[in-house]
Parts: structure tokens; C-alpha cells; sequence
């Protein structure tokens, strides 16, 4: 086992302090070319990997990065400087420890480039700026080891992948890199070590203890929720009782809009005036700020948050997690509670509140899964092909560089190991000529191959463009929202441009815990002011809806064969009874349809259990088959676990209907035309650098016109179907908003056992969702008659229908 | 007898019957009156005038994606000039007008205008062919260009004014450049589209082409340019009315 030398064992004997095991075992295998860390939330897991540079660099280092430092958010980085400065300092060390991200000012980021400090903390985005200058081999010379935090939240998003080609472009500068992974409980550590290796290179694992069992169940509460929604509202005095009982709380939600209802209701109802604040990626920074500082300090008693607080700064004294809503995610339940007791080895403690009755079982079966150490998580896809647009952009900028030799880089990360040549290829014509069928302006383009064979920008003067907009964090269609002053009120946060359209003066909604009153619309920031109305018209503004996670639904639907169910509570027994008596409880290997009039309108139910997102998009390629058939359809509802249709036909024979053939054939043709499918093509164009967010010299204003992404969808899927950015639009349409992938898994599962119940009335498991808000007009002619009515409606209103 | 009323093969044969109010027009439009002169804002964007059997079109912006490629960024899928003449050829096969004004911002700039591919210069005569055909300059456009026609930097015709830039004292104004567009917000939907704006003295055209954005009706420039009375014409499957404060 290896021991600390002095001046760092002085330095934990002095504290009384002692290391953790997997710090220890951290510091033994330091040589690793690539090893992940899994520990779980509060065990050193950032000591544990910066240990080895401490003790490498020693106390009087030579100049020259030695260790690169990436974590997903600004803030921890800024953190961590702050954290290890003061140890360094302590222990008589000469290290220069800075931190380099969006934030940092422009002759700090000079200084760095000029003379880099000891160890750089930074993001996956100021890394990806660094590898594109000219000079990045000067400034990385000599770097050692890579430390990549929160390496389990960067695989979920494109940042990771982002960050993964910059480590191969480093591995190429730097021979003998060492890499560090640092993760949060995960459930399938391989998966995470072969996102991180550098191929064809292993990553080896190092599992920390997982600690003991979290003391997690159900937060008592005397009124039963209601049937529908996500507002808990009847919770609010329980909550209350248990914030009081706790030195501080967090309570988790799983959307922006749930928490800000939340944290309205709960001070309507905080009769002490607990200090309670509320924490969300849509409030500006410096309100977080604020509240994050007050945590710091102890000040608050509760924080009223969603995964903006999934992340990040420890707070040693938050001895209560309480989750609003389903977990919807076993994976993401378990490294909340871990925020709970940042204490290495202390049990922490978590309650679920369920929002809804069917939530009450989702939420039981999630204990059981918690207990069980059964995670969830979807196998991650290959690397995203926008990511791969910009790299080679971005390389082009540090460089003229030979395609053999970056497509051998690009295929030593992770997510690209498997990345044939002939898409490789593709990536590349993108980048260099649009790719398109038509080869129209070749003469203009990006990218260009020299008589040696290298390729380089035509135009030099295309770098600044390109470093200006990279990246690949979404953030484009979100718009400020502030108080109306005379010049320029208080920054509240921001809401969806989507939102932000639908807004006419007068309208009210909630933002950072208070009701404001849209003004109107001013260079792109929505003003508003302070209103006194009790109960705001509109509530929500976006943020990411998660879908329960399949293994969950399963978990799920495995519970509802049980004979009886004495862990819950009496109304939910009898009402799964109901539901077996009347009609029949899904069952995992089947599919259950149930077909009853309601209303004077015909229903169909059918319990797909495939999440939130894909229970949405079959609703759309249902109603869409069932429109072609003549059923008439007029609209459809879709929870986690089912998609309720209205309309005019009962529905009598259901399996041409789930064909996976069709419903793919729908997915191709006529799904392409949807909101969502544009949307993702919006985010693709912009990461592979078609559309530039960001121009020299000015940042979009108001008084610009821009033409929008969906005129260049529109035009691709006219005139160039096979175009490569709709290729990539069609792979993600399997996975987030469109989700098609749950709905193949569901077309396996079921494989053809579709039970269509023909019922005379509704059934107890159908009535809830006809509660749901979210409901979806069949389009077609609708959005027309929209119009129609509403232009007729406005022209009276002024009088001048009569022209 | 035309067997579809609304769809008339030549629009001009409207001519030869009595002339029924403008109103009352079936062709998928908002007919109005400007300057004493009857026209209809069709839905496509275009605007035509029965009487003299004209028809207008502003800002094409051909060329579009090959001046970006120009610049240095990422050249946008080359088929705008393609799609932008096919539907302009669509308007023309419905309205058969006998002259063609197009108000500027034609081209993106002058170089796309010299550097029109083969088969869309091509287009471009086939459309031009038996009218007459003119350019009004763009701040885009200026100056006289290669393509065939008449090149000139506005044009007045009766009590009417065509020119790409409205005028704040303009009368009987009839001009683009602004690419207007307008927003009806309903039930949580707030739904665009290009848009004419129309009020006793001017109307301004919504962009044609197919790479344009728009800006909204609501803006400062366009506010101050139109009267309070303004209305607002969206383009689309049909042509919608409303009032231009209210979009």
C-alpha cells in the first residue's frame, strides 16, 4: 500500500485527516495510461485524483502544464482552484493552480497560452478553443495527466464526446498522456471505461467501496395525491414538517416549471418563513450564485432545485434529500441521495415524494430498485457525427492536417472507435463543401486540399468564425427575461424563445419563485414586471422532461402481476384491483390496448411503457395511421406509461396499426415534417457549423433579420434527402425528444402479443390521463383553422372586419 | 367555362367579364385598394395588379448560399435559387401576367447574379419569356446586372410607385426590402409567418426568397413607417388578414 512522504502525510497528520482507500489506491497505480475512479458522491473522488500530480509535481516544480483538469460546469472549476490552492499553499508547495473558462478575462487567457500554469482547470469547451490554436503543441508540451471529472454526467451529453476528440488531438501532442477518470455511481462501469480509453487501449477500473445503504423510503404524507399532474401540492405541509425536522434540505424536481410552482405553493404555505430559496439552470447567474453562496454559509434551510444541482459544490451539511415526482431514472435517484451526508461512509437520507397515484407505484418500485443496487441506463449511441463536423474544423483551425492521419486520431476515442472511413469521409466533404448532391459551388469551399495532399481552410480568415461558435450546449433559442426599469431592470433568468413567442402583454408566468406580467419583447429580452396575481396563467417555459427509464417501466410492470401489493398504500391497492377487475393490468411481455367510449368520443389506450418521450412520438404516428384508416382521430395524451387517442371510429383491430414496419416508415416520411425532428436538426446544423450562432463583431440583434433553421430543413428534405445532417437528424430522432429507439424496443418486447380490450366504459387506469395537461390537437388543417379564427376574431375586435 | 372559379388559367380573362368588386375576388388573395388602384396580395407573397396585369415580387435573394460559400463559412444547401424560381413559376403559371416587377434584393449580391448556375439561368429565361420583365436595385443589387431585362432604380406606373425602399413620405408606395413578417399568438401557439403590410399609402412586400428571415411587423422601423391602421397579410395556404398592431 503506498504511503504519503511528508510534506503531504505532515500536512493529513496535522489535520488528523487520513485517506480514503481508493485514494490510496489512486496514488499506487499513478503510472495507469487510463483508469476510472468510481466512487460514490462524498468520497474524496477529486482528492483521489489530483493526489498524483500533487506528489509528482512536488514542492518546487519546473515550469510547464503538468495536469489538465476538466469538469462540466464553470463553476466547479473556479471551486477546485479555490480548494486546492489552499492545501498547496499549506503544504509549502510551488504550484500554480488556474482555472481558464468562459469566464476567465482575456490577458489571463493570454498569459496562459503564453506561459501555461502547473495544473489548468477548464471545461470541455475551452479545451476544444486550445486545441485550435496554431500553437497548441507549444502550449501542451510537456503535459502529463488529464483529470476528467463527473466523467458519468459529460458521457450523457455531446460535451463528452466533444471532449473525448480533443483527448485523442492531445494523445497525438502528447505521447504518454495519462488519463483520469473521476464517476458518480454508475451502472455499467466497462461502458463508462470504453467511452474514456484511448482505443485500441483498455481504461482500467478502480471501484471504490460503495459505502452503506442510503436509509431512503417514502416521505409520510396524510392526503393521497391526486390523480394527474406533477405539482405535489398536497404535499406541501409534510415537506414543510421535514425541512423543520432538518438542519438542510434539497428538494429535487424534475422539471424547471415543477420546482417553480413548488417553491411558489411552499411559501404561500411557510408560515415560519424558513429561509427557503430555489435553484434552476433558467435562473441568472446571480441569483444562483446567491443562493449557492447562502448554502455555503448554512443560511438556508431548503433548497428548492432540479439538475442544476445534480452536480458539483460539496455541501457537508445537507442531511435531507427529498425527491418531488417520480425518480424517473433509478441511476440519477441514487446519485441524488448521495447528496445527501457528504460524508464519506455515513448513510445518507433520502424521501420520495409521489406526485401522482400512478407515481406512487413508480416510486415503489424504485425503493425496491435502490435497494436492489440496480441501475438503469441506456447504452450510449455511437459518437455523434455533428460533434466529428466540428472537430475536423476545429483541427483544420490549429493546422493543415492529413485525412489519414486525423481519421486514426478520431478512431482512438471511445465513442468513435467504431467510425468507418467512408463516413469519416463524409464528415469531411461536409465540413469541406456542404456534401451536397448538388455540387454547385465547390469553387467556395470551406476546406481545401493542397497539391502535398494536406488539407486547410480556403480561407484563413474562417478560423475566427469557427472558434467563435464552438461548442455543443444548446443554448441558442433561450432569451433573457428582466424587470422593465428605465435602463435595464434586474436580470430574472431566461425562458424558451418558443415561449417567449407565445406571450402577449399582460400574460403572467413564474419565474424565480415570483408571478411577473409580460411587458413585451426589447432587443431579444423579454420585460416584465411584478405582479400581484395569486395564480399565474402560464407556467411552463421549458427545460428537459425526463422519460422513465426502461428498465424502471419494466421493474414496473414485473410489480403489477403480483397478486397483492401490501407495500402501498390502500388507494393504490384498490385501484390496481379495480383495474384487474374491469379491464386487466399490463403485463411485461404483452401489449394491453384498451378501446371504450367515453364522452360520446371513442377512446383507445395503449400501455406502451416506454417513456414519456416515445408514448409522444407514437401518439403522432398513430393518430397519423389511424387518420389514413378513417378512425378519425382527434387528439391523444402521453404519460411515461401510455398514450390516450380520441376520436371519432372505435378502434376494432389494432395490429395493423403497431406494425413496426409502418410506424418506421412513418418515422421516415412523415414524422420528418415535425416540430421536434426540426428541432434536433436546428442543434445538429449548428454543432457541425452550417448555421453560426455567433458572427465577428456583433451578436445577433433583434433588428437583423435571420432566416431560421427550418427553411434550410425544409429544403434539404426537398431537394437532398440523404444529406448527412439529415442522417444525423434521423439517428437522434432515435434517442431524446423523438426517442423511436423505446418504440422498437416495445415492438421486440411485445412481439406481436397485442391484447385489444374492448371495453363500455373507461377504464381505472385510463381515467387519470384524461386529466393530463399536454393534450395534442391532431395538426393537418388544424394550425389553418387556428389562424382563421384567431385572425377573424382580432379584425372584429378592431373594428375592421368590415374591410 | 373554367371548371375551378378561384383558379383562373389566365388571370387576365378576369378582364373580359364585368369586374366584380374587389371584394369579392376569388383568387387566393386579400384584395385592397391603393392610390384609387384595385390589387390583391396573393397568398404565395407576390402582388398583382388585374388591371394592368402586373405582378410583383420582392427580395428573391438568388445566390444566397453561394455568396455565404463566398465568405468563408458553410455554404447553405444550394437549392434556394432553384426553389425560389420554381415557385415563382408556379405564381406566374396561375397569374400569366404581361409584366414582371421584381423590387430589389433580387440577387444576393452582384456576383450571384453573374455566377447564376446553368439550368437556373435557364429557368430564368423560361419564366422571362413573352413579358416584360423588370429590375428594380437593391441594397443587395445595385446597379444594372447581367440577367435580361430592364434595370432601373424605381419605377412609377399611374398613381402607383414601385422602388425596393419605402419612403416616409411616400404615397401610393409599393415596396420590399423590409422581409416583414407577423405573429398570431393562440392558446400558448404563436405562429409566423412573412407577411404583407398594407395601410392607405404604402404597401410593404414580404421577402420571396426562399433563404430570407423576416422581422417582425412589431418593429420600431416598420411601426414608425406604417399608420396605426396598417394591416397585416399573412402568406401561406391562404391569405389571412389582420391588424398589423395586433401581430
Amino acid at each position: 500500500m503506498t504511503e504519503l512522504a511528508p510534506p503531504f502525510s505532515t500536512f493529513f497528520t496535522a489535520r488528523g485527516w487520513t485517506l480514503h482507500p481508493h485514494q490510496r489506491d489512486m496514488l499506487a497505480r499513478a503510472d495507469a495510461a487510463a483508469l476510472l475512479l468510481v466512487a460514490p458522491t462524498g468520497g474524496g473522488k477529486t482528492l483521489a485524483g489530483f493526489l498524483p500530480t500533487l506528489v509528482e509535481l512536488g514542492p518546487d516544480p519546473a515550469p510547464g502544464l503538468h495536469t489538465l483538469y476538466i469538469s462540466p460546469l464553470k463553476a466547479l472549476a473556479a471551486d477546485i482552484r479555490r480548494n486546492l490552492r489552499r492545501p498547496a499553499q499549506e503544504m509549502g508547495l510551488n504550484i500554480r493552480i488556474e482555472d481558464r473558462t468562459g469566464d476567465t478575462s482575456y490577458t489571463q487567457k493570454r498569459r496562459q497560452r503564453a506561459d501555461p500554469p502547473h495544473i489548468l482547470l477548464t471545461t470541455p469547451e475551452s479545451l476544444a478553443l486550445l486545441t485550435s490554436y496554431e500553437d497548441a503543441p507549444r502550449i501542451f508540451a510537456g503535459l502529463q495527466r488529464v483529470v476528467i471529472d463527473e466523467a458519468h454526467a459529460l458521457a450523457e451529453s455531446k460535451r463528452g464526446d466533444q471532449l473525448m476528440l480533443a483527448l485523442s488531438r492531445l494523445e497525438t501532442l502528447c505521447p504518454g498522456l495519462r488519463r483520469v477518470g473521476l464517476s458518480a455511481t454508475v451502472e455499467d462501469p466497462p461502458a463508462l471505461a470504453r467511452f474514456l480509453a484511448p482505443h485500441p487501449a483498455p481504461c482500467e477500473i478502480l471501484l471504490a467501496d460503495p459505502g452503506p445503504d442510503p436509509d431512503i423510503a417514502m416521505l409520510d404524507v396524510d392526503a393521497a395525491p391526486p390523480w394527474a399532474g406533477g405539482g405535489a401540492a398536497h404535499a406541501i405541509p409534510a415537506v414543510l414538517d421535514a425541512v423543520r425536522a432538518h438542519k438542510t434540505t434539497l428538494i429535487f424536481h424534475n422539471t424547471r416549471a415543477q420546482a417553480e410552482i413548488f417553491f411558489h405553493n411552499l411559501w404561500l404555505a411557510n408560515d415560519d418563513a424558513l429561509p427557503i430559496g430555489i435553484h434552476h439552470g433558467s435562473l441568472d447567474r446571480a441569483q444562483r450564485e446567491r443562493v449557492e453562496a447562502a448554502m455555503q454559509e448554512g443560511t438556508l434551510r431548503a433548497v428548492v432545485c432540479t439538475g442544476s444541482l445534480d452536480l458539483g459544490l460539496d455541501w457537508g451539511n445537507v442531511d435531507l434529500v427529498i425527491q418531488i415526482g417520480a425518480p424517473k431514472n433509478v441511476k440519477r435517484l441514487v446519485q441524488r441521495i448521495g447528496r445527501a451526508n457528504h460524508r464519506y461512509n455515513a448513510p445518507s437520507k433520502a424521501r420520495l415524494v409521489p406526485a401522482n397515484r400512478f407515481e406512487v407505484i413508480e416510486c415503489r418500485a424504485a425503493l425496491e430498485a435502490v435497494r436492489a443496487r440496480d441501475l438503469d441506463g441506456a447504452p450510449r449511441g455511437p459518437g455523434p457525427l455533428d460533434v466529428l463536423c466540428q472537430h475536423i474544423l476545429i483541427r483544420a483551425c490549429s493546422g493543415p492536417f492529413d485525412a489519414d492521419a486525423l481519421y486514426s486520431e478520431v478512431a482512438r476515442a471511445g465513442p468513435y472507435a467504431d467510425l468507418s472511413r467512408a463516413t469519416f469521409d463524409d464528415c469531411l466533404a461536409f465540413c469541406a463543401t456542404g456534401g451536397y448532391a448538388l455540387r454547385a459551388y465547390d469553387k467556395w469551399r470551406r476546406l481545401m486540399q493542397r497539391p502535398d495532399g494536406l488539407w486547410q481552410l480556403r480561407d484563413p480568415r474562417s478560423a475566427a468564425l469557427i472558434r467563435m461558435n464552438i461548442g455543443t450546449i444548446q443554448d441558442a433559442d433561450l432569451v433573457k427575461v428582466r424587470l422593465r426599469r428605465n435602463r435595464g431592470g434586474k436580470p430574472l433568468g431566461e425562458v424558451e424563445e418558443a415561449f417567449a413567442a407565445s406571450l402577449s402583454p399582460g400574460d403572467t408566468f413564474l419565474i424565480g419563485g415570483q408571478i411577473v406580467r409580460y411587458e413585451g419583447l426589447r432587443e431579444m429580452v423579454v420585460e416584465v414586471s411584478p405582479d400581484a396575481a395569486r395564480k399565474p396563467r402560464l407556467a411552463v417555459f421549458g427545460g428537459t422532461k425526463f422519460a422513465t427509464s426502461s428498465q424502471l417501466s419494466q421493474r414496473i410492470l414485473t410489480m403489477l402481476q403480483q397478486d397483492s401489493w401490501p407495500d402501498l398504500p390502500g388507494y393504490s391497492q384498490d385501484w390496481l384491483r379495480l383495474q384487474r377487475e374491469m379491464s386487466r393490468l399490463p403485463e411485461p411481455g404483452r401489449l394491453l390496448i384498451e378501446s371504450f367510449p367515453h364522452d360520446g368520443r371513442e377512446h383507445a389506450c395503449v400501455y406502451g411503457f416506454a417513456g414519456r418521450n416515445a408514448q409522444q412520438t407514437l401518439g403522432l404516428l398513430l393518430t397519423k395511421r389511424m387518420e389514413d384508416l378513417g378512425l378519425d382521430p382527434l387528439g391523444f395524451v402521453a404519460t411515461d406509461y401510455a398514450t390516450l387517442i380520441w376520436g371519432l371510429e372505435p378502434l376494432t383491430d389494432a395490429t395493423p396499426l403497431l406494425d413496426i414496419a409502418s410506424l418506421r416508415d412513418g418515422l421516415d416520411h412523415w414524422l420528418m415534417g415535425n416540430a421536434v425532428m426540426k428541432r434536433s436538426f436546428r442543434g445538429a446544423a449548428t454543432i457541425a457549423g452550417l448555421i453560426t450562432r455567433n458572427m465577428p463583431g456583433n451578436r445577433k440583434n433583434g433588428r437583423q433579420a435571420t432566416m431560421s433553421s427550418d427553411i434550410l430543413y425544409d429544403t434539404l428534405v426537398k431537394y437532398d434527402p440523404d444529406h448527412l445532417l439529415l442522417r444525423i437528424t434521423r439517428d437522434e430522432a432515435m434517442r431524446g425528444l423523438v426517442d423511436f429507439a423505446r418504440i422498437e424496443e416495445m415492438a421486440e418486447r411485445v412481439a406481436g402479443r397485442i391484447d385489444l380490450l374492448r371495453l363500455d366504459r373507461i377504464s381505472p387506469f385510463a381515467a387519470p390521463l384524461l386529466l393530463e395537461v399536454g393534450k395534442v390537437p391532431i395538426k393537418g388543417a388544424a394550425e389553418e383553422r387556428l389562424l382563421g379564427k384567431e385572425t377573424t376574431r382580432l379584425l372584429a375586435e378592431a373594428g375592421l372586419d368590415a374591410l | 367555362m373554367r371548371s375551378d372559379p378561384c383558379l383562373p388559367e389566365r388571370a387576365s380573362d378576369l378582364l373580359q367579364f364585368p369586374r366584380r368588386p374587389a371584394k369579392e375576388h376569388c383568387m387566393n388573395g386579400h384584395a385592397f385598394t391603393l392610390a384609387g388602384t384595385d390589387l390583391i396580395a396573393l397568398a404565395s407573397g407576390a402582388l398583382y395588379w388585374p388591371a394592368q396585369d402586373v405582378l410583383c415580387v420582392s427580395d428573391l435573394h438568388l445566390g444566397k448560399a453561394a455568396r455565404r460559400g463566398r465568405l468563408g463559412q458553410a455554404t447553405l444547401p444550394p437549392y434556394e435559387t432553384r426553389d425560389t424560381l420554381a415557385r415563382l413559376g408556379a405564381v406566374l403559371g396561375h397569374t400569366a401576367p404581361r409584366t414582371v416587377i421584381c423590387l430589389g434584393d433580387s440577387f444576393d449580391d452582384p456576383e450571384a447574379a453573374r455566377e447564376l448556375s446553368d439550368p437556373d439561368a435557364e429557368t430564368l429565361r423560361a419564366l422571362q419569356n413573352g413579358r416584360r420583365w423588370i429590375w428594380i436595385e437593391g441594397n443587395h443589387d445595385p446597379g444594372p446586372l447581367g440577367p435580361a431585362g430592364e434595370h432601373m432604380p424605381n419605377l412609377a406606373i399611374g398613381a402607383l410607385r414601385f422602388t425596393h425602399n419605402a419612403t416616409p413620405q411616400g404615397s401610393g408606395e409599393i415596396s420590399g426590402h423590409y422581409h416583414p413578417k407577423a405573429t398570431v399568438r393562440s392558446k400558448g401557439r404563436a405562429m409566423s409567418r412573412p407577411a404583407f403590410l398594407i395601410d392607405a399609402t404604402r404597401v410593404i412586400l414580404p421577402a420571396f426568397g426562399t433563404y430570407t428571415g423576416g422581422l417582425r411587423c412589431s418593429d420600431p422601423v416598420l411601426a414608425r413607417l406604417m399608420s396605426p391602421d396598417a394591416i397585416a397579410v399573412l402568406t401561406g395556404a391562404r391569405a389571412l388578414c389582420l391588424p398589423m398592431g395586433r401581430a
